[in-house]
């Protein structure tokens, strides 16, 4: 089904079933998530606390203020009034318009929100004012407690700077580096030398991979040298060269801290998040695949002592980039909860918004490093963009900000949720992401859960032969969506064609009606032809009860299940394996969208006489597109490039739309002349709307 | 000729019959061959005298499922069309098609059309009657092989004999159109002919529901037959309705037109309204009237049919409680409280390109057929004008007459003002809507989703139209006009407008003055929206309310 567009701002979700009972919410799925936590009523904290965020993460943190019985306060812009936090909090305060700079950056309401409600505290999740120190300040002025690290803090670890030089002096690892300007090759040679190859030669005013040489011998580095300072002179106007370590197929591993206000502070193991789109987490893991005890607890020794160090108290992480041989470096620290914090949870059982909520009121931690476990394994996987279905699986958790309804604004973050699964083992953990990812019904908008699938079934994921190179060298062109091999495709087939007889049946299944014919019996075998992926196969479907049998080139497939039509999920058991497919759409012409494996596929089903009648049918010329351009998704104009009149080449950009915190450059599909302009900059579009007109 | 050869095998008439039925691609012929065979088997008779007779009946029936012959047949393909026997085949169950009339022929002697090669047993149309999905339909297609399927005095009679029947048996008729006009060499007989389908047209209104599927051009008289039926359906490129052509259109009006332009699908399901749906291709347009009809009663005696369903009548539709947005100038979709509350997401819209401010169309509510009516807030505001006015009312009149149950979503702003509309006489046109809503006795549900302003509130089939329930949801605003509107009437020239207007969104801008005056029956959350209706249907599935007796009402046309 298409994505079907409200107004031009948003993207609206459009669908929810529900897989196992008829009306769980978002919020009541956490339960699978058991913390080992003790909810202690006797432990007064606070009585009331703002939540200074919206989404998955202002959900997460009301959910454990309701376990504590702190009463909650959620603040939302003008297009988030019917939003899911909103609805969970006690109290709800609009602080402004759509855009983030007027309303949930916006201090001053915030400020406001907070007097008038008498909030005697503020979480501020991640993102937005996390770790903003004059919002800290400002807070701290008024007496209102800030949930998370001081002001010195946040300041310290925020400069990139001077969070190197402080964990140099407290002894973390850093990537070895020469700090000052480069002379000459020479001199780089001898710098490439302490450093120890490989190096990477890179401008001091650089940036986008421009004047960025890997260097692993002298000649290497001479020759780096030589090309680097041309390259930055030309791109910068600065032919200043800066050298430091090259870590080969780094991992991304990050250590979680917790530390309070009296001198303690713990390790909570890692997080693997080497598996990257962009720069952007997309699935994490803890523990990880490739830590022994010793690197682990090395790293977590190094991630306390750095907190110590800048007297950090609250929750906060120590990123750390290792390479293949278990060297690790300190990258920087974050002093906010993490997106993915839900698995280190997993696997220790504790909650860090009770922790952090229970530091900021000045209460020492409980536990010694000795108590914290790493219990099973945990996988969260990103999804963005889409509507989310709470899955009601066993050890499966889902943090949602979003519901069935919920627009999701082009102005905020598109992450939809985090679906997070919990196994004893690796293996079982994975198997329960892909029957989570299977069963994950998402409607009205595009998706990631492709790929996502894609990763976690990945040979090299499973071995857990990662590296944050993983996405690009693995689809070197983009993601395309799953290849299917043979035998898959004729699960495909067969799943496709046994769901077309199904409905066919049903369709002659009058409940009353004294005038159907009595006499037809029930057929028991169907001809049909189907297509997928430009090719048609023969094939022939026979049936007894709910089982079928297809037979395809030959092969026969035997496709079994409950064939509920009204549930977007379609439960099959294919040749004995269990697959949950998804029918994302069919119609009378016999088309069907499945979605199997992660990916959807169009698939056309029709009787052999349809299909023998349908080669006479004429092919539709699509019309002329080129002279068109449409908004491909709802989204604000930032800017229009060409006015009526002017006259474009081939693959000029047209004007610039933003969505989902993308930019998209529009370009001409031919050499034209404008004809008429149906955008202006700062306005917002929706999917299909026309910008320009080309003559 | 398969279907021939196979008769002729010696004596394994039946045996060759289901080597037949094995093989697919034969199927037209393989239809035919089964109702011939049945002739077969009733005439034991054989003796040598008869045996010229019994080869003169074969020879007969393989030159009727030839139709126009082979090369025409090619032609026909080429233009990206089927043949009237292969959209049969298509159309109805696998072998359930039962022939008449296969050796009629035509009776004209003027113009050499006596001669033998001028006759096509059958004539220009194939007639008879099959299942669809198991249920009983009658059905003509016109053979455009045959004399382009023009209409000759013989063809109208066959036409006019299933009509007879459908009409006797209560069943409905679909026509498959694909004639060039009326056949010229037989002068007023096919006149005559046409005016004796357009009188069963219209006798079997309301009895029978009758269905067009223009699949070819359709020009002249010929194409008052499918105005008069319940729907027409269209085959994009293909197919043409016009009352004269361009090139009359040329000679009299001096206007440059394309057959496309002047009646194709683009232009009367969008700009006249004369067709209801457009499919893409023959193949694409017979499945779906497949699946259309399966939504039908058989005949006004019928109840509306109900198929087994899997979606359970009490399911929660959480995103309809976010869909109205907060500001009332905002628009929404209406398509997405339609798909939400619907069986499976299925909405089978007629008209969904014209008069697009009103959305129609057929769904199903726990298996039942309903017919769905709703403002759509995204075009015009969803405003009553005269188009949607007719559009709303021929919707509901047809509802009304095959005993499916109406339901009405309301959020209208009013009727849409202005010297175009009045002078089109949207004052006659609006009662139309009026009208049927009042005029209706099957069960009808409204549920006023936001706004019901003025007139087009008592239109929309409110409870003073004997609406059986009526709910508002809370954000619905009943109200003869909006705040700013009334404001300005009420406190002309007074001071502090915007307190009054306040004062007036207070008071009026909510459910609470219809819902204590009992003109809503509840006001309800959206997402019970769908546990409501099916509920309130299965109550009102034995309503019985009769209007007065009357020879008939007088609908203001």
């Amino acid at each position: 089904m298409a994505a079907y567009r409200i107004t031009p701002t948003f993207h609206r979700v459009l669908h929810v079933v529900k897989h196992a009972s008829l009306r769980p919410t978002c919020w009541l799925i956490s339960r699978h998530a058991c913390y080992s936590t003790v909810y202690d009523p006797g432990e007064k904290t606070f009585d009331k606390i703002l939540i200074a965020n919206r989404g998955e993460i202002a959900c997460r943190v009301i959910k454990t203020c309701k376990k504590m019985g702190i009463r909650t306060v959620a603040v939302h812009s003008d297009v988030d009034s019917s939003a899911v936090h909103v609805k969970m909090a006690d109290e709800a305060v609009c602080v402004g318009p759509a855009p983030t700079s007027k309303s949930y950056l916006n201090m001053d309401a915030i400020m406001d929100a907070i007097r008038n409600t008498g909030a005697q505290a503020v979480h501020p999740g991640y993102g937005f004012l996390s770790e903003n120190k004059e919002f800290a300040r400002r807070l701290a002025a008024e007496g209102v407690t800030f949930i998370g690290p001081d002001t010195h803090a946040i300041q310290a670890m925020g400069d990139k700077i001077e969070s190197k030089l402080i964990a140099k002096a407290a002894k973390v690892n850093t990537i070895p580096g020469f700090d000052g300007v480069v002379k000459n090759a020479e001199e780089a040679v001898k710098i490439a030398q302490e450093i120890g190859y490989p190096v990477m030669i890179k401008a001091s005013a650089g940036g986008g991979g421009k004047g960025m040489r890997i260097a692993w011998n002298d000649e290497e580095t001479r020759e780096g040298f030589r090309f680097s300072s041309q390259e930055a002179a030309s791109s910068f106007g600065d032919d200043r060269l800066l050298i430091e370590k090259y870590i080969d197929n780094p991992r991304h591993i990050e250590i979680q801290v917790l530390a309070d206000k009296h001198g303690n502070a713990l390790w909570l193991n890692e997080r693997e998040c080497s598996i990257q789109r962009r720069n952007q987490k997309v699935v994490e893991e803890a523990p990880s695949t490739f830590l022994d005890p010793a690197t682990r607890r090395a790293m977590g020794e190094q991630a306390v002592s750095l907190a110590k160090a800048v007297k950090y108290s609250s929750a906060g992480t120590v990123e750390f980039l290792v390479d293949s041989k278990k060297n690790f470096y300190f990258l920087e620290m974050n002093t906010r909860l993490q997106v993915e914090h839900p698995i280190t949870e997993c696997i220790t059982g504790l909650d860090l918004v009770q922790q952090m909520i229970r530091i900021a009121k000045g209460y020492e931690l409980k536990q010694k490093q000795e108590d914290i476990p790493i219990n099973g394994w945990a996988i969260e996987s990103r999804v963005y963009a889409e509507y989310e279905e709470p899955v009601n699986l066993a050890g499966v958790r889902v943090d949602s900000g979003i519901q069935e309804g919920s627009d999701i604004s082009i102005y905020y973050d598109p992450m939809i949720s985090k679906l997070v699964s919990y196994g004893a083992t690796r293996a079982e953990a994975l198997k329960k992401m892909e029957d989570a990812l299977d069963n994950y019904v998402i409607r009205g908008v595009t998706h990631n859960i492709p790929l996502l699938r894609e990763i976690i079934v990945h040979p090299r994921f499973i071995s857990g032969e990662i590296s944050t190179n993983f996405l690009p060298e693995v689809y070197p062109d983009g993601f395309k969506g799953h290849l299917l091999t043979a035998s898959e495709q004729r699960e495909l087939l067969a799943a496709a064609s046994a769901l077309y007889v199904a409905t066919q049946l049903r369709s002659q299944r009058f409940l009353g009606q004294q005038r159907v014919s009595n006499t037809i019996q029930e057929r028991k075998s169907w001809e049909l032809c189907v297509e997928v992926e430009e090719g048609a196969h023969m094939l022939c479907v026979t049936r007894s009860g709910t089982n079928y049998t297809v037979e395809i080139d030959g092969e026969k497939v035997n496709v079994s299940g409950e064939w509920n039509l009204a549930s977007a999920l379609l439960p099959l058991t294919i040749n004995g394996n269990h697959r949950v497919l998804q029918c994302l759409s069919r119609n009378a012409a016999g088309e069907i969208t499945l979605q199997y494996l992660g990916t959807s596929f169009k698939v056309r089903v029709l009787s052999k006489l349809a299909a023998s009648l349908n080669k006479h049918m004429p092919e539709k010329v699509p019309e002329d597109s080129s002279s068109i351009l449409r908004s491909p998704m709802p989204g604000t104009v930032v800017a229009v490039s060409v006015k009526a009149g002017d006259t474009v080449a081939e693959g000029q950009e047209i004007c610039v739309i933003e969505a989902m915190k993308m930019q998209n450059s529009m370009t001409a599909a031919k050499t034209a002349k404008v004809k008429s302009v149906h955008c202006k900059a700062g306005e917002t579009v929706g999917e299909g709307d026309l910008l320009v007109e080309l003559e | 000729m398969a279907a021939y050869t196979l008769i002729r095998s010696g004596g394994g008439i039946l045996n060759g019959l289901k080597c037949s039925l094995k093989t697919f691609s034969h199927v037209p012929q393989s239809c035919a061959a089964l109702s011939g065979c049945k002739l077969l088997q009733n005439t034991q008779w054989r003796s040598s005298g008869q045996l010229s007779v019994q080869e003169r009946i074969e020879s007969k029936r393989r030159a009727a499922l030839q139709g126009g012959g082979e090369q025409r047949i090619q032609a026909q393909h080429k233009r990206g069309k089927l043949t009237a026997r292969e959209r049969i085949a298509l159309l109805l169950d696998p072998d359930s098609f039962v022939e008449y009339d296969m050796f009629v022929e035509h009776r004209c002697a003027d113009f050499g059309m006596q001669a033998d090669h001028n006759k096509y047993p059958g004539d220009s149309v194939v007639t008879g009657q099959g299942r669809i999905n198991g249920r009983l339909v009658y059905v003509f297609s016109q053979d455009f092989t045959v004399f382009g399927g023009s209409l000759s005095g013989a063809h109208a009679q066959k036409i006019c004999k299933v009509m007879d029947q459908a009409m006797m048996v209560g069943a409905p008729v679909i026509g498959l159109n694909d004639s060039g006009g009326a056949r010229i060499q037989e002068g007023v007989e096919s006149l005559a002919g046409y005016a004796d389908i357009f009188l069963r047209n219209v006798l079997a209104s309301g009895v029978v529901p009758q269905i067009s599927l223009i699949m070819g051009p359709c020009a002249g008289g010929a194409v008052y037959s499918p105005a008069l039926t319940d729907f027409t359906f269209m085959v994009k490129d293909t197919s043409y309705l016009f009352i004269t052509g361009p090139d009359v259109v040329k000679s009299v009006t001096n206007e440059d037109v394309t057959q496309e332009e002047l009646g194709g699908a683009k232009t009367h399901t969008a700009v006249s309204g004369v067709a209801h749906k457009a499919f893409e291709n023959d193949v694409d347009a017979l499945l779906n009237l497949r699946e259309f009809f399966n939504f039908l009663p058989l005949s006004n005696k019928d109840s509306a049919p109900v198929t087994e369903c899997h979606d359970p009548s009490d399911r929660l539709v959480p995103g309809l409680d976010t869909l109205v947005p907060f500001e009332s100038t905002k628009a929404y979709d209406m398509l997405d409280i339609i798909h939400g509350i619907a069986d499976e997401r299925e909405f089978f819209e007629i008209m969904p390109n014209y008069a697009k401010n009103i959305v129609v169309g057929f769904a199903r509510m726990n298996g039942r057929t309903i017919g769905i009516v709703g403002n759509q807030p995204k075009v015009a505001s969803g405003c009553l004008d005269i188009n949607s006015s007719v559009k709303g009312a021929r919707f509901v009149r047809f509802c009304d007459a095959f005993n499916i149950p109406i339901i009405t979503f309301v959020d209208v702003p009013g009727f849409l003002p202005g010297t175009a509309q009045e002078y089109g006489g949207i004052i006659r046109h609006g009662a139309k809507l009026l009208f049927a809503f009042a005029e209706a006795t099957v069960p009808k549900i409204t549920i006023i989703t936001r706004k019901a302003y003025g007139g087009a509130y008592d239109v929309m089939s409110s409870k003073h139209l004997r609406g059986d329930v009526n709910y508002a949801w809370p954000s619905a605003e009943v109200a003869v006009m909006g705040a700013k509107g009334a404001v300005q009437i009420i406190f002309r020239g007074k001071e502090n407008q915007a307190e009054a207007e306040a004062e007036y969104v207070e008071k009026f801008a909510n459910p609470f003055p219809a819902a204590v005056r009992g003109f809503v029956d509840d006001i309800i959350q959206p997402s019970t929206t769908r546990m409501r209706i099916c509920r309130d249907l299965e109550v009102l599935a034995s309503k019985k309310q009769s209007n007065p007796w009357k020879k008939h009402a007088n609908i203001p046309l």
